[in-house]
């Protein structure tokens, strides 16, 4: 039976056809791995994560989720045909992978994904945890022409000025978080109040500050004292006594994974958490669990997922269920984006008709006419700059006793709509390479 | 310019910073100075410490008996890798302890991934240690004020041990001859096994007085190890009142420069340490030539 969705869908996508047959008659024969990577049977995709380090906590989760989806996608069936996927694998091709562990580190991250293009003729490679390594990873994409999906990385350049043609993105950007989250914790935390920052001193760091001081400002609050520390740091007492003594309102604790537990557990100590509200722009994975509701209750963040989301959308329920099952733990931020962003590859690939990376590229480049059915809902890549167009969950955490379960440790307080939040695409001075 | 109680307070926490990288580097000069060897697995015998104050507390709920078994379990690890592998390594040249040494850090950490996972595992501060304390000029956490007097008293133990006691001149004079110190009628080899093991109790109680504070993960020992090589370069390699003196003046760096720009902490530190290595390359209280 033919509803009116289906119908426009068909309707678009018909309109859409011409467009992506000049696309693909424009689409050089041979580039990057295209085709000498494309088996018969099977495709290869390298994944590159920090298993070690500052962020190995979120690296592993990411690692769960890429796991996961191919598993899903290689053996079909109902979950993969949900998100519009058709039989096993991608266009008949199983999806073979291998991990790397970058160690967080851009140096790492090039060199093994170096390896993944040269020896194992990867058609795609995914993943990252800091923004560093994911805006070399987007460098060496488009030098080799590669097709690369950004991980976790909020840093404002990696569809700013370091954003890549072959790169894409589908987490939300420091500027779409801090515009999301700003007003809801102004809203519940007081509009006349004075902010101390903890800022982790590299791209996502400064571009998060940057973003985040910007629109706390223009909810009247008044910045009093900004910490630059360096990344990995172990004892943030001399940045936390200067916090502790600024009489700000507010902590607003930037640095993420590791960093972010020691940071916060060591402001406890220094009591700045009795003082001041904290604000987290954006969660780390495992913050709750590591640093514990005691210390996370009444705390604002941002977030890419958060599990009970599951009742709101479908593919998030059998995501969620899918990954406990197999993993007895909820999915967190990493795991999510991993698992989402590798459907939406594989969809892109098959409504290309092809692995040729531009086609790919260019379906990519058009889901705004044509969007994906995600985990989060409707999303899209925008053309101008492969940022994702997505909502971005708002989430508060909640006291040990309003707790239903051992990982209910948010509230989702708000549901904030991509498309009010979006930065002008030029605005951090995105110029997409060529294709060829 | 930062006003005088701003500088006060980071004039304090530099000290207490310094107590603990003090501490922290004591197990690495301990062997260094006596054994001569560079143990590249200081980091992870750090994290080792702090997983097992970890585990003790779970088991025991008790701070003070997770320290104590924890050092029995530092005891038996420091016993075990002399026994079986360092003691092979002693008359070898230094590149081959390092990689030894780096080689077991490796295992040792991911031995602890392996077990414990990625993500970084809480340590509760005990119960007599919660809270901040006023201190007139500041506000400071109870635990580090604390610390602060259980390390002082950790660090002139493990002095008047190695260095007033007949044992540290039997290890002194092993290291200079160990066949006429076995001639003597004194088993020499017993006596490095002890020092090595003093030496890794050393940085796992580090690792364990620390673990309420700092994220415990895997690779907790990295920055750390660090840090240990500066202070230990600042004092003098080797030097067991360098690694004092070492970690008072790079904790007083770190905290004094964050007075004025945070950021600068870490830049002036290596700052330092490159200028003594230019001026002083032997440490300020190292000795030419020794190591």
């Amino acid at each position: 039976m033919l509803d009116r969705r289906t119908l426009l869908l068909a309707g678009a996508a018909g309109l859409m056809l011409p467009d992506l047959r000049g696309a693909r008659a424009q689409s050089p024969a041979q580039i990057g791995t295209f085709p000498e990577g494309v088996g018969t049977d099977s495709v290869f995709v390298g994944l590159n994560m920090p298993l070690t380090g500052v962020f190995s906590g979120d690296g592993s989760d990411l690692k769960l989720g890429y796991e996961l989806a191919i598993a899903q996608i290689n053996a079909g069936g109902e979950i993969p045909a949900a998100w519009g996927l058709k039989g096993k694998g991608v266009l008949g091709r199983q999806i073979r992978h291998k991990i790397a562990d970058t160690e967080g580190k851009p140096n790492v991250a090039v060199q093994a994904a170096t390896q993944f293009i040269q020896r194992d003729k990867a058609i795609m490679f995914q993943g990252s945890v800091s923004s560093a390594e994911a805006i070399a990873l987007e460098e060496l994409a488009s030098r080799d022409k590669v097709l690369y999906m950004v991980g976790i990385a909020g840093s404002n350049d990696v569809t700013g000025k370091n954003c890549q043609r072959y790169g894409f993105r589908s987490q939300q950007n420091a500027y779409m978080a801090a515009k999301a989250l700003a007003p809801v914790v102004a809203k519940a935390l007081g509009k006349n109040l004075k902010a101390a920052f903890l800022v982790p001193d590299y791209t996502y760091g400064q571009t998060v500050y940057d973003s985040f001081s910007k629109f706390s400002k223009e909810q009247g609050w008044t910045q009093v004292l900004k910490e630059t520390v360096p990344l990995g740091t172990a004892d943030y007492s001399s940045a936390l006594l200067n916090i502790a003594n600024s009489g700000a309102d507010v902590f607003v604790n930037i640095c993420f994974g590791s960093d972010a537990v020691a940071s916060t557990k060591q402001a406890e100590q220094f009591g700045v958490l009795s003082s001041m509200k904290l604000v987290v722009p954006n969660l780390s994975s495992f913050q709750d669990k590591e640093v514990g509701p005691e210390l996370m209750q009444g705390v604002y963040g941002s977030c890419d997922f958060w599990w009970t989301l599951e009742d709101r959308y479908p593919l998030a329920k059998t995501f969620v269920e899918a990954f406990f099952a197999r993993n007895k733990y909820r999915p967190r931020w990493g795991a999510h984006i991993a698992y989402m962003q590798t459907y939406l590859w594989a969809l892109s690939v098959e409504r290309a008709g092809g692995f040729n990376p531009v086609d790919i590229i260019k379906v990519m480049e058009g889901s705004k006419s044509q969007p994906y059915e995600t985990t989060i809902g409707r999303v899209y890549y925008r053309a101008e700059d492969h940022q994702m167009v997505r909502p971005i969950p708002i989430l508060r955490g909640k006291a040990p006793s309003a707790m239903k379960g051992p990982e209910d440790f948010y509230e989702v307080v708000d549901l904030v709509d991509g498309e009010t939040v979006m930065n002008p695409p030029d605005l951090f001075g995105c110029k997409l390479g060529p294709y060829t | 310019m930062p006003s005088t109680a701003v500088l006060l307070s980071q004039a304090f926490n530099g000290l207490a910073l310094g107590s603990l990288l003090a501490l922290v580097s004591s197990g690495l000069t301990i062997i260094l100075g006596t054994l001569g060897v560079l143990n590249f697995a200081h980091g992870a015998l750090f994290a080792v410490g702090a997983y097992t104050a970890f585990v003790m507390m779970q088991a025991t709920h008790s701070f003070v008996l997770a320290l104590l078994g924890g050092c029995a379990v530092m005891l038996i690890i420091g016993f075990a890798m002399e026994r079986l592998i360092i003691r092979h390594f002693y008359a070898r040249p230094d590149e081959d302890q390092i990689l030894v040494t780096y080689g077991i850090g490796m295992v040792l950490v991911e031995a602890l991934r392996t077990w414990f996972g990625g993500n970084s595992q809480r340590v509760p501060v005990p119960s007599w240690g919660t809270g901040a304390t006023k201190l007139g000029f500041l506000v400071y956490p109870t635990y580090r004020l604390q610390l602060i007097g259980i390390i002082a008293a950790l660090l002139v133990g493990l002095y008047l041990v190695l260095y007033r006691t007949s044992v540290g001149l039997v290890v002194r004079a092993g290291i200079e001859n160990a066949g006429m110190v076995g001639i003597l009628g004194i088993d020499v080899r017993r006596t490095f096994l002890f020092v090595f093991a003093v030496g890794i109790v050393a940085v796992g109680l580090a690792g364990m007085l620390y673990a309420p504070v700092v994220a415990v993960t895997p690779d907790m020992g990295a920055s750390f190890m660090v840090q240990s090589f500066v202070v230990i370069v600042l004092g003098g390699l080797g030097s067991f009142p360098g690694a004092i003196v070492g970690g008072l003046i790079a904790g007083e760096i770190i905290s004094l420069t964050s007075a004025f720009n945070s950021a600068y902490s870490e830049v002036m530190l290596y700052g330092l340490m490159a200028l003594v290595l230019v001026a002083r390359p032997q440490g300020l209280f190292g000795t030419e030539g020794r190591v």
